[in-house]
């Protein structure tokens, strides 16, 4: 391929999945409040738009009408520093992740993904886990009590449930016996891994939860103990970066999720050729819609954990179960 | 940075090594304007000081200069969640140093409300106590059911939260008609609805986790320090002031007092979902057996007269006009009613000069005296557990402050 056609494939793919992402966060926001506002008996959003449809952009021109707020004692350059970290940090993770399979267009074979790596499920972990700092540094330069509690908090915890979610892949990893993440959907041409990996899918996807700061581990933000934990002092654009941090965060480990244990875009094929593009995607879509759905449901349904609750449960619980999956699943692997 | 406002008690020599935390008066889970001051080793809470008095409203100093049918309009923002309890315990002193018989009716009625007012109130402790600890869904769920509590309050006395119903000798107004079948409707789909909540929470692993074992208080120290209420009951005494003490006509009702011995923020929470039931039961009962006749004393010069005897009768007018224009002389004493609201024992103290207007008039306010043990159950224990205990205490600021 000459280097001018991939520079512009790479173009044309960055920009349509940031603006797809950002529509995407947007309205898993809106679809969360009319989730969540439906199982509390209420009605959510409904002024702005047919059915609240618009709301998503009145929420977001608001934010930028808003006050942008620097409290007088925070390290100016660290508070504007950390939003940044999360939303960039968050954003590059989902970079590697495909939704779908390949196809060919003017003889060019072009893949649903931003950037193909061999060792994607380890870039994501990687990145995902630098996240933790715009938690920490958000919370110690506002210099404000309840900024610093909650960032404590969230760096304790995402360090954590890292390590369980990171343990937990593990054993789909020997199954495929592939860090690639399209080997891994390869692998799963004739059986989902949420079938022999079930305990590692529940340990993945509780850790998930507490990867992203959703109830029942909201614990940095914990409206009810620490205002609003370690965003509390942010205000404007930059409180609405950590927002649209943790949304794609949920995003991007719902698509991990797919591609390790639901199969990816697997799924049945029919119709035309160019349905047969696309189908895959859709696939992939109603699957990451799933795991997005039951972070809603969770939501509307838990309370919180308290924070020795939430590391006795991550280091006594969640990772001795991780490493005895693992163990298990290298004995079955070694004796097939 | 400008320096922390100190809290009398607060040394900042002794605890330097520690963070101090000013929790309130504006924090969601402060439940009003509460202010604590935290002293906080990691997330441990070495010390822990209630600062009160953000919500002083001055009524014990005003009711010296209101006629003693205007108090009642006071009694309702004390304790905002259980206006017809404070209103009830006002009416029943007054009543007490004037020596006033209230007909059969009235009596029951009184009781009726006051127990569909409990039920108001521990909705709104159960749905914020809920929502403190993470479960946003059950908040809501309450709010639902109190709505259809306050349409009733409107309904009869014409206002959703300050009504104001009881008067001294009977009730402000006739109730009205449709009032038992409303209150009727809203019984019995009830009980279903504490089951919802009871599904959300009671077998919850997380909610469990939360308040079982957390700010634990043992029946000594419960009687120590003043907790009554539903906050002693969970610690094993079985004092409710309706069996102990009967005041109108509480004895002519058959109920259980729910009682737990583990004294823990679960137990609490136990207790008062268990009183909700049997507040439904007594409000059962009332609904049964309300009796008929008059709703208020037939007692010249101390209650108003009915709008038809006004019309037909010259002294009834002359009562009428010398009530509202003068109020009604009370004879000189004191008195002290206690009756048990949603929160506790509530008080009435008032002393009499033989004016028409109380010469001093004091509220021994429940949410004042369980919040007194709030440095008790949280010290030693972790932020988080802060927030479980003041909802599992169920302060009302006004009643705190007065």
């Amino acid at each position: 391929m000459p280097l001018g056609i991939f520079f512009l494939i790479s173009l044309v793919k960055v920009v349509l999945t940031l603006a797809v992402l950002l529509t995407l966060v947007a309205y898993v926001q809106l679809a969360e409040r009319r989730i969540v506002a439906r199982i509390q008996r209420r009605v959510g959003p409904t002024r702005v738009g047919p059915s609240g449809f618009l709301q998503p952009a009145a929420d977001t021109f608001k934010f930028i009408l808003k006050e942008d707020i620097t409290p007088t004692e925070a390290h100016p350059f660290l508070y504007v520093l950390a939003p940044v970290i999360s939303v960039v940090l968050a954003l590059t993770a989902l970079s590697v992740v495909p939704i779908g399979g390949t196809f060919h267009l003017f003889g060019y074979p072009i893949q649903f993904q931003v950037t193909d790596i061999n060792v994607g499920l380890l870039f994501v972990l990687g990145v995902t886990s630098l996240g933790v700092y715009g938690i920490v540094l958000a919370g110690w330069s506002s210099n404000s009590k309840y900024s610093f509690l909650g960032s404590l908090r969230g760096g304790s915890q995402m360090v954590s449930y890292e390590l369980a979610l990171g343990l937990a892949l593990i054993g789909p990893i020997m199954l495929a016996g592939s860090l690639d993440l399209r080997q891994i959907v390869n692998a799963q041409n004739h059986i989902w891994y949420i079938v022999p990996e079930f305990v590692a899918f529940c340990i993945y996807l509780t850790a998930a939860f507490a990867e992203t700061n959703r109830i029942p581990f909201d614990l940095p933000e914990a409206e009810g103990e620490l205002g609003a934990g370690y965003h509390t002092e942010y205000s404007s654009m930059k409180f609405a970066m950590f927002f649209l941090a943790e949304y794609v965060n949920m995003i991007t480990v719902s698509c991990i999720a797919t591609i390790v244990f639901l199969g990816g875009w697997h799924g049945p094929m029919f119709g035309p050729a160019l349905l047969r593009v696309f189908l895959p995607v859709i696939w992939f879509a109603l699957k990451v819609a799933f795991f997005l759905f039951l972070y809603i449901w969770v939501r509307g349904t838990l309370p919180r954990f308290r924070y020795d609750q939430l590391m006795g449960f991550g280091w006594k619980f969640l990772v001795p179960l991780a490493l005895a999956n693992i163990v298990v699943t290298g004995a079955v692997l070694s004796f097939h | 940075m400008p320096e922390l406002t100190q809290a009398p008690g607060v040394d900042t020599e002794t605890t330097g090594r520690n963070l101090i935390l000013n929790m309130g008066p504006q924090h969601p889970s402060t439940h009003g304007v509460l202010r604590l001051i935290l002293e906080i080793d990691g997330e441990m809470v070495v010390r822990a000081l209630p600062d009160i008095g953000y919500l002083h409203t001055g009524i014990e100093k005003s009711a010296e200069s209101k006629f003693y049918q205007q108090v009642v309009t006071l009694t309702d923002r004390i304790d905002y969640l259980a206006p017809m309890t404070n209103n009830l315990c006002y009416v029943l002193a007054v009543e007490k140093l004037l020596g006033l018989e209230v007909p059969r009716r009235a009596r029951w009625v009184r009781v009726l409300l006051n127990e569909l007012t409990r039920l108001n109130s521990h909705l709104v402790w159960l749905g914020s106590h809920a929502l403190d600890i993470g479960a946003m869904t059950v908040f809501l769920y309450c709010f639902r059911e109190r709505e259809e509590l306050l349409k009733i309050f409107e309904y009869v006395s014409g206002q959703r939260m300050m009504t104001s119903y009881f008067r001294v000798g009977g009730l402000a107004l006739e109730p009205p008609l449709g009032m038992l079948e409303r209150i009727r409707k809203f019984l019995d789909a009830f009980p279903a609805k504490i089951d919802e909540y009871e599904n959300l929470l009671t077998a919850n692993a997380i909610w469990i986790g939360r308040t079982r074992g957390v700010g634990v208080i043992s029946a000594a120290d419960a009687v120590a320090l003043g907790l009554t209420g539903p906050c002693l009951r969970a610690s094993g005494m079985p004092l409710d002031l309706r069996k102990d003490n009967p005041y109108s006509s509480y004895d002519e009702f058959d109920f259980n007092i729910p009682v737990r011995t583990e004294g823990d923020v679960y137990a609490r929470y136990l207790v008062r979902v268990e009183e909700m039931r049997e507040s439904v039961k007594i409000a059962r009962q009332a609904l049964e057996g309300m009796p008929e006749g008059p709703w208020k004393a037939e007692v010249n010069g101390v209650v108003l007269p009915d709008r038809d005897r006004m019309k037909s009768e010259m002294e009834a007018l002359i009562y009428h006009f010398k009530i509202v224009t003068e109020g009604f002389r009370v004879p000189p004493g004191e008195v002290f009613q206690a009756i048990e609201s949603p929160r506790g024992i509530m008080g009435y103290y008032i002393v009499a000069d033989g004016t028409a207007k109380p010469y001093r008039c004091h509220m021994r306010a429940a949410s004042f005296a369980n919040l007194q043990a709030l440095p008790r159950m949280i010290e030693g224990r972790l932020i988080a557990d802060v927030v479980a205990v003041i909802g599992s205490i169920d302060i009302i600021l006004g009643d705190v402050d007065r």
